[in-house]
């Protein structure tokens, strides 16, 4: 027990520092390295909670796909880095009574749902509470999801294959100038149909 | 899930099944036929699936496949047809529009066809989760149809409006619907009613009301009710007019069916809380649709304007919540979606000089030149103004008899105050056809465009002489809805 809680405020400081670091660094990429290692924590966090699958989830799209995502437009765009911090003062007000309200918030929330947990210990509430079972939390996903909610997987994959039709219909442009490889040309060709023997007779040269 | 239901749901397999194999033709043919063969290819699969799904006896029985993840009865029969048929026709007559605008690319049917199973998912969904996922599944191909014309600034940034306000009401919706989810302990209909029963209408959980709000507003933004309907002018005006007429039809009937579905299952017992809702939209669309109207200059701005008061009307059916509600409702619908696909038929016709005409003045004329035509749009007009025989007015007529029958008699002076205003700029249009002068001549209009232009106006005309057939049909669709309920 002792360790769960040792590890517990482990990945929350790291993620809270990193993530304070990813809104003060000066150099983007920084920002999201660092991004990337809160996620990681999040994911240390989602571990400890017993919900490992979404803690897999979270690295596999978060770390894996948007932050790579972001990667990319921060190197390929030009960020003025100047501009970027100039409203800091401007905006730090309001942003700081935002911060301060969710602070409250938390807080707030946080002894409720341990008064809630003290009360729902003294009388068996009608509450839902999971079926105690050995299986991991992935399996009994993968259980109803391919049972259960199989017409809405399917009609996910329509979702999918739709994204896909949209992107290529919106952003693929043929155009006439750009030469483009054909691996089944190039694997066609032989000496045959490329390299023609011409006899040069002296003084004439070669005609094309 | 048993492999039984697989059966049930055949004509939405064969839409998906019928989609991909349309993509595949699409992309493995080339040349200028390649389009047209995909468009082929489209519309007999949806012939198809309309065949399969009115053998099926869905409205014979009331079924729960798929654990409840989805009802089959004749509610949703009918409004799956109604969508199939007003997206196929929009697509049929649109298809010269696109080709002469050189927009005549092989992904238009085939997102079509992905967007009618996504509507088709809606009509039927009997769990929140389904609810979204087909909500998702087609506000995702519409997204993609505003901004086909992508080298047009107007067309991208109705894209991206459609797509960002979409988002919106996107994420308004799950987050009803998560709220719905803590207060009753489920995302089923069934089990939603059962809790709500429970529960009884005196003693709601605030959870649970804000959650219906959410998810109400979430419907309302894809029907364009008031006051989410901001986004409905820019985006008619900025897409292609093909597009515009069928997110005019199909969009708003598929997104009525799970609003219906959720009032009068679910919330049955919460009435009172969402009546007040309904009627501040209906009456709110009424209102602004019929003056915000007047100032248009575009035709599209004002078919627009023209949408967002019928979906007033239409509401007041639902607000209603009786059967004869709900059936005045759904004829509603269908004669809009009638006069819809005819007058944007007649807008593609007019084209001149090669480019398509979107000012109300560039109207003037038509008569000298196209009289037929000009007659037809005139029909639709003094339709869609409600005018006796037309089938306009038989809509209007049935839907404020059930609001005066069950005693809302406000909503029905408020909706007959505002057809009076809103057939103002229904009748200035038809001054301009055959009173202002001409100027030149339009280019010959297209064979399949007047066909379906022909028969809009034979339904229209004709269907003061066999009224009670649609209404029956109707009647028979409203009723599975109240009969569960009962139970």
């Amino acid at each position: 027990m002792i360790l769960a809680t040792i590890a517990f405020y482990f990945f929350a400081a790291i993620c809270v520092a990193s993530a304070v670091l990813v809104v003060t660094l000066r150099n983007p990429v920084h920002s999201v390295l660092f991004l990337i290692l809160a996620f990681f924590n999040a994911a240390g966090l989602f571990v400890l909670l017993g919900a490992e699958f979404i803690a897999m989830t979270l690295v596999v799209v978060y770390v894996g796909a948007v932050a790579v995502l972001f990667l990319f437009v921060v190197m390929m765009l030009n960020i003025d880095k100047v501009g970027m911090k100039e409203g800091f003062q401007k905006y730090l007000p309001i942003g700081g009574i935002v911060c301060a309200i969710l602070l409250a918030e938390l807080i707030l929330a946080g002894f409720g749902i341990r008064a809630a947990a003290g009360e729902a210990a003294g009388a068996a509430s009608g509450a839902v509470v999971p079926p105690a079972s050995t299986l991991t939390n992935t399996e009994q996903l993968g259980m109803v999801l391919y049972t259960d909610y199989f017409i809405l997987f399917q009609s996910a994959g329509m979702i999918l294959l739709v994204a896909m039709i949209g992107a290529i219909t919106l952003t693929l442009r043929h155009h006439p100038r750009v030469k483009r490889q054909n691996v089944g040309d190039q694997v066609a060709r032989d000496s045959k149909s490329t390299v023609r023997l011409v006899k040069v007779k002296s003084g004439e040269g070669v005609k094309p | 899930m048993k492999s039984s239901d697989l059966l049930l749901l055949m004509p939405e397999i064969i839409l998906a099944v019928g989609a991909m194999v349309a993509l595949m033709v699409g992309v493995f043919t080339k040349g200028v036929l390649s389009a047209r063969l995909t468009l082929t290819v489209s519309l007999a699969v949806m012939v198809l699936a309309l065949v399969a799904l009115w053998s099926s006896g869905q409205n014979q029985l009331v079924l729960d496949p798929f654990n409840g993840l989805l009802r089959l009865d004749g509610f949703g029969l009918y409004v799956k047809s109604l969508c199939l048929i007003g997206g196929a026709m929009a697509l049929l007559m649109g298809w010269q529009w696109l080709e002469r605008e050189s927009l005549g690319r092989f992904e238009i049917p085939v997102l079509v066809v992905i967007a009618i199973l996504g509507m088709w998912l809606m009509a039927d969904a009997h769990n929140l989760l389904s609810l979204y996922v087909g909500l998702e599944l087609q506000s995702l191909c519409l997204f993609v149809l505003a901004a086909i014309n992508r080298d047009h600034r107007e067309s991208s940034e109705a894209g991206l409006k459609y797509f960002l306000l979409g988002a919106l009401s996107s994420g308004l919706l799950l987050y009803g619907a998560s709220l719905i989810y803590g207060a009753t302990g489920s995302l089923g209909f069934t089990e939603i009613a059962a809790a709500v029963k429970g529960m009884g209408a005196a003693s709601l959980s605030l959870g649970l009301l804000m959650g219906m709000v959410l998810v109400i507003s979430g419907l309302a933004f894809k029907i364009s009710a008031v006051p989410f309907h901001m986004w409905t002018p820019d985006v008619y005006q900025g897409s292609p007019t093909p597009v515009t007429g069928f997110f005019a039809v199909a969009p708003k009937v598929a997104a009525m069916a799970p609003l219906v579905r959720l009032l009068v299952g679910p919330f049955a017992e919460m009435q009172e809380s969402w009546q007040q809702i309904i009627i501040l939209m209906a009456v709110a669309s009424m209102v602004l649709g019929a003056f915000a109207a007047i100032t248009q200059n575009s035709i599209k701005r004002l078919l627009a304007y023209s949408s967002i008061a019928n979906m007033g009307y239409g509401l007041i059916g639902l607000a209603v919540g009786t059967v004869d509600g709900i059936a005045g409702l759904l004829l509603y619908l269908s004669i809009y979606a009638v006069m819809t696909v005819g007058a944007f038929g007649v807008i593609l016709l007019l084209r001149r000089g090669g480019t398509s005409l979107d000012r109300l003045s560039d109207l003037a004329g038509l008569s000298k030149h196209h009289p037929k035509t000009a007659f037809a749009l005139a029909v639709f007009m003094f339709s869609m103004a409600g005018i006796p025989p037309l089938a306009g007015f038989f809509g209007k007529y049935f839907i404020f008899l059930s609001a005066i029958d069950a005693g809302f008699y406000v909503l029905a002076v408020v909706g007959v105050l505002s057809s009076v205003v809103a057939a103002y700029y229904y009748l200035r249009i038809v001054k301009i056809i055959y009173f202002d002068e001409a100027r030149s001549s339009f280019e010959a209009p297209g064979r399949i465009q007047s066909w379906v232009v022909g028969v809009a106006v034979v339904l229209i005309v004709g269907y003061f002489l066999l009224p009670n057939g649609l209404i029956n049909q109707t009647r028979a669709a409203a009723a599975p809805l109240f009969k569960t309920e009962a139970e």
